[in-house]
């Protein structure tokens, strides 16, 4: 079959990351060609190649498109071609109408005055095309997730479109929608686009993808065609996780104690959205002495889940027990929750868990300031000390506890973090995503702290998107999916494809 | 690498080799304090000399500091309320309504001055929390909330005062501004007691000075060359005593003066060893991450506007006395005035950044260049020309540094 897009050999570094290396991709006209890979496997750097958005000459390789070389220096270039990409996170206006939204920057208009009656025309014809019945002048604001994606695809077609990229589209949508938009999708290969799926769901994938590329560690693993083979999700899943797993994790007995944290049917409801649960009975514990690791995608509610525990600092109509050594407790605010003795390292430290323009010797004692002062005077000797010795202790690399922050490197601020939450002197830590943008070997020390944390009797609960650290670092790991644990697997029987597999049959199984 | 960070290199090596800092480069380093410091000496020095010296004669440098009293006082409250991340509109009406509602209760009421004085400044607190209510509580924005304070304050100025000017006022409220500390060495000019008052302060700025650099120098985090230190503290303990002479020539230390040297060593105390300045400074840095690190940004922020709204009373109260009248239009513009200092003093409109020394300083540009440029007989348009130009240029001299040093 012709090829609409080939993408040969295509290279990516940021400083100190290849994120994409000799990667190859080939779309064939009229396909709908299914793009999977674990987190970070470098699909949307891949997609960001291909719409411009990391311009000419950032890369290296090459792009044909219809048969033609070509080099974008921005989305319009990509765009003008037909090339036209939809991101996971919706780009429409709220407060603007439907209409507005689709010729947003493409107005028509007759001596500089916009055609309304034209616009809406117009409207109304892709809305039906997409099979949305809503009025042209409805905002876009009183509109569900599902039908805005629909405005975003009709968006797309507003403009002559070749090859339509999709970003996990049904990520946040109900199965009904999800099934329309894949039908839709359908359609569309009927009339002869072309479209680049990206998604998680592999039952989805099988079901409308004519073929498969695997990415895993910014490479093309496989490139898989669904009509000659019959694709099993075991053959895609093992393509997706299938790395080697060398001596990335140091060695550790783990020395299991009695139950510290034990949390019973947790339920969450979204803040803005009353009637959307994010967390669906959860219920998890934690041993002194024990890594116990939370994995699941991103938007699965491991965040969510954390964060409501912690202080209820997300969500609302919470509900559920937390107890500590058997003993139910409090957390119903950040105080109350660091005082019970839980520590929470955000996954966002630049926005959620450092004040950037403040030094290491603030950030380190801020969550716990009554520790270095004698009614409420702070004793700079003290604070001093303390900073000093977390510096030492966790080998923040830094000239001075009098560093801002924000010189610092993504390890060492994170290093920061973990002081600060040290020096609550908290029974059990959860870390979000602690090692997500941090080089190798800061990963390794950090990986040696969370030891060093257990081996003292610490209870810590590690999420992350990285699942060979899961692997490496947990002695139990709980599987999430949809704001629900899925399944628990003992680090013997945990692998990757029961990961994977627990998460992406869990879907099938609602 | 950061211009801190450099800077800490630097020391490092100097340390290392034992030699003695550049001068120079340190005054580089931190340019932005002391450069609002040179810029208030320089523009000091430049009216003292367009003015044939009147700037500096006893008798002005007195007005200078009662007619900027006010402005200091609340600069020390907007200080807290911009580094938490916010802003106050409002203080410029709750000086005219607090000095009205002064006015009407020592004037109509004949109530005792010791009894107004505290109540309007608790009737300050008052308004500072109703606002900082909303703002902390409600999170409506302190642009909006305090703007409607403006309106709704100014308003029930002229509702109290009936569009009328109130006063003369008792004798004993005025002290509260035009009151001197009284010599206690008898009534002979130079007045003793404000030189040695003057001396004391300067020696204590100097002992206190000492003493943390000999706690930096223990922990090896000195960066500050000794020759620097020296002069630096010379030239500060030197002004200071200068200025207390001039004004033992004429009647001595303004009672304001004391009021105003009090309260920015207590702020300054706050904000640099307490946990609720060190709160609030995190507050204004990263919302979330200081709500996610246990501290309640909320009472915080509620906290600091009340604040605001007892100093920006005390300011009314100390204007309404100098002026001996409460009028309805007492406090306009004044938001601006006090906003300007604190931006011109070096703190950051996303909040997070900002001293109350720079903000005093601040204060004092804008007032010493009012005052000469009304000896100097210049217009009012030319004269908010300039104080706008200066605003911009301090600003734009800090986002330049920044940028530099980034």
């Amino acid at each position: 079959m012709e090829s609409i897009l080939e993408m040969r050999g295509i290279t990516k570094s940021f400083p100190g990351v290849k994120a994409l290396d000799d990667v190859n991709l080939k779309v064939a006209r009229g396909e709908i060609h299914a793009l999977v890979g674990e987190n970070g496997a470098g699909k949307s750097t891949l997609m960001k190649v291909l719409s411009g958005v990391y311009p000419h000459g950032s890369y290296e390789g090459e792009i044909t498109f219809e048969g033609k070389p070509v080099a974008f220096s921005g989305i319009a270039d990509s765009e003008r071609v037909g090339i036209i990409i939809i991101h996971q996170e919706l780009a429409l206006v709220p407060l603007l109408s439907i209409a507005e939204n689709i010729f947003l920057g493409n107005e028509i208009v007759r001596g500089g005055v916009i055609d309304w009656p034209e616009t809406n025309a117009r409207t109304e014809k892709l809305l039906r095309k997409v099979g949305l019945d809503e009025r042209p002048s409805a905002l876009v604001d009183t509109l569900g997730v599902g039908k805005q994606q629909l405005v975003e695809i009709a968006k797309a077609l507003s403009k002559e479109v070749k090859l339509l990229i999709l970003d996990e589209p049904t990520a946040a949508l109900q199965e009904n929608d999800s099934q329309k938009l894949l039908d839709l999708l359908l359609e569309f290969k009927a009339q002869g686009i072309s479209s680049i799926l990206i998604s998680h769901k592999l039952n989805e994938v099988s079901r409308v993808a004519d073929s498969i590329t695997v990415l895993r560690d910014g490479r093309t693993v496989s490139t898989l065609d669904c009509h000659s083979e019959a694709i099993s999700e075991e053959r895609i899943i093992r393509d997706m996780v299938g790395r080697d797993m060398a001596h990335r994790y140091p060695e550790r007995t783990p020395r299991i104690g009695e139950t510290l944290l034990e949390v019973k049917d947790w339920n969450v409801w979204h803040p803005l959205h009353a009637d959307r649960q994010v967390i669906r009975n959860a219920s998890l514990k934690v041993a002194a002495g024990e890594i116990v690791g939370i994995a699941g995608l991103m938007g699965s509610g491991r965040t969510e889940l954390a964060m409501s525990l912690f202080g209820r600092s997300y969500g609302r109509n919470i509900s559920g027990t937390v107890r500590l050594r058997g003993q139910e407790i409090d957390v119903s605010t950040v105080g109350r929750a660091i005082d019970a003795g839980i520590a929470y390292v955000t996954e966002d430290r630049k926005a959620l868990g450092l004040i950037l323009e403040e030094d290491v010797l603030r950030n380190t004692t801020l969550a716990n300031l009554a520790r270095v002062s004698r009614s409420g005077v702070i004793n700079d000797a003290e604070e001093r000390q303390v900073a000093e010795g977390y510096r030492r202790r966790l080998g923040v690399r830094t000239p001075t506890v009098f560093q801002k922050v924000m010189n610092l490197s993504g390890g060492n601020q994170q290093k920061v973090v973990l002081a600060k939450w040290l020096f609550t002197e908290p029974e059990v830590l959860i870390l979000d995503e602690p090692t997500r943008g941090i080089d190798v070997g800061a990963k390794f020390e950090i990986y040696n702290i969370m030891n060093e944390l257990a081996d003292e009797g610490k209870g810590v609960i590690m999420i992350s998107s990285e699942m060979p650290e899961l692997l490496g670092m947990c002695d139990r790991i709980y599987v999430m999916n949809e704001g629900a644990i899925q399944g628990e697997l003992s680090r013997d029987e945990a692998s990757q494809e029961k990961i994977m597999s627990m998460i992406v049959r869990s879907k099938e199984n609602v | 690498m950061s211009e801190l960070s450099a800077r800490d290199k630097k020391a490092g090596e100097a340390r290392g080799e034992g030699a003695a800092l550049s001068i120079g480069g340190h005054f580089r380093g931190h340019l932005r304090e002391y450069g609002m410091l040179l810029a208030l000496v320089v523009i000091m020095v430049f009216f003292q000399i367009v003015t044939d010296g009147t700037l500096m004669r006893p008798v002005n440098l007195t007005n200078l500091i009662l007619q900027n009293s006010y402005i200091v006082i609340m600069a020390l409250g907007m200080l807290l309320v911009i580094v938490a991340g916010h802003i106050d509109l409002s203080v410029g009406s709750v000086v005219g309504f607090i000095g009205a509602v002064a006015a009407v209760m020592l004037v109509h009421y004949e109530l005792p001055a010791l009894f107004v004085i505290p109540a309007c400044l608790v009737l300050g607190i008052a308004i500072g929390a109703a606002q900082g209510y909303w703002i902390a509580y409600w999170r409506i924005p302190s642009f909006i909330v305090t703007l409607a304070g403006m309106l709704v304050f100014r308003g029930l100025t002229l509702w109290v005062l009936q569009g009328q000017s109130v006063g003369p006022f008792p004798r004993s409220f005025q002290l509260l501004s035009t009151g001197f500390v009284p010599d206690l060495f008898g009534p002979d000019r130079p007045n003793i007691t404000a030189i040695l008052l003057g001396a004391a302060t300067a020696a204590a700025i100097v002992f206190l000075a000492m003493r943390n650099r000999r706690r930096h120098v223990q922990y090896g985090i000195e960066d500050e060359p000794f020759a620097f230190f020296v002069a630096k503290n010379g030239l500060i303990a030197a002004a200071i005593v200068f200025l207390s002479y001039m004004l033992a020539t004429y009647r001595g230390f303004p009672n304001v003066l004391i009021t105003m040297a009090v309260l920015t060593a207590i702020y300054t105390f706050i904000t640099n060893s307490t946990t609720l300045g060190r709160r609030i400074y995190a507050l204004g840095g990263n919302e979330k991450a200081a709500k996610l690190s246990g501290i309640q940004t909320e009472r915080l922020t509620f906290l600091t506007f009340a604040n605001m709204g007892m100093l920006a009373a005390l300011a009314g109260l100390i204007f309404a006395a100098r002026l001996n009248t409460a009028t309805p239009k007492a406090g306009v513009a004044f938001e601006l005035d006090v906003i300007a200092a604190v931006f011109i003093g070096g703190a950051s409109m996303s909040g997070g950044v900002g001293k109350i020394v720079g903000a005093v300083v601040g204060a004092f540009i804008m007032g010493v260049m009012n005052n000469g440029m009304s000896i100097l007989g210049i217009g009012i348009d030319y004269q908010q020309v300039i104080k706008g130009l200066v605003l911009l240029a301090a600003v734009i001299f800090d986002v330049y540094n920044k940028n530099k040093s980034s």
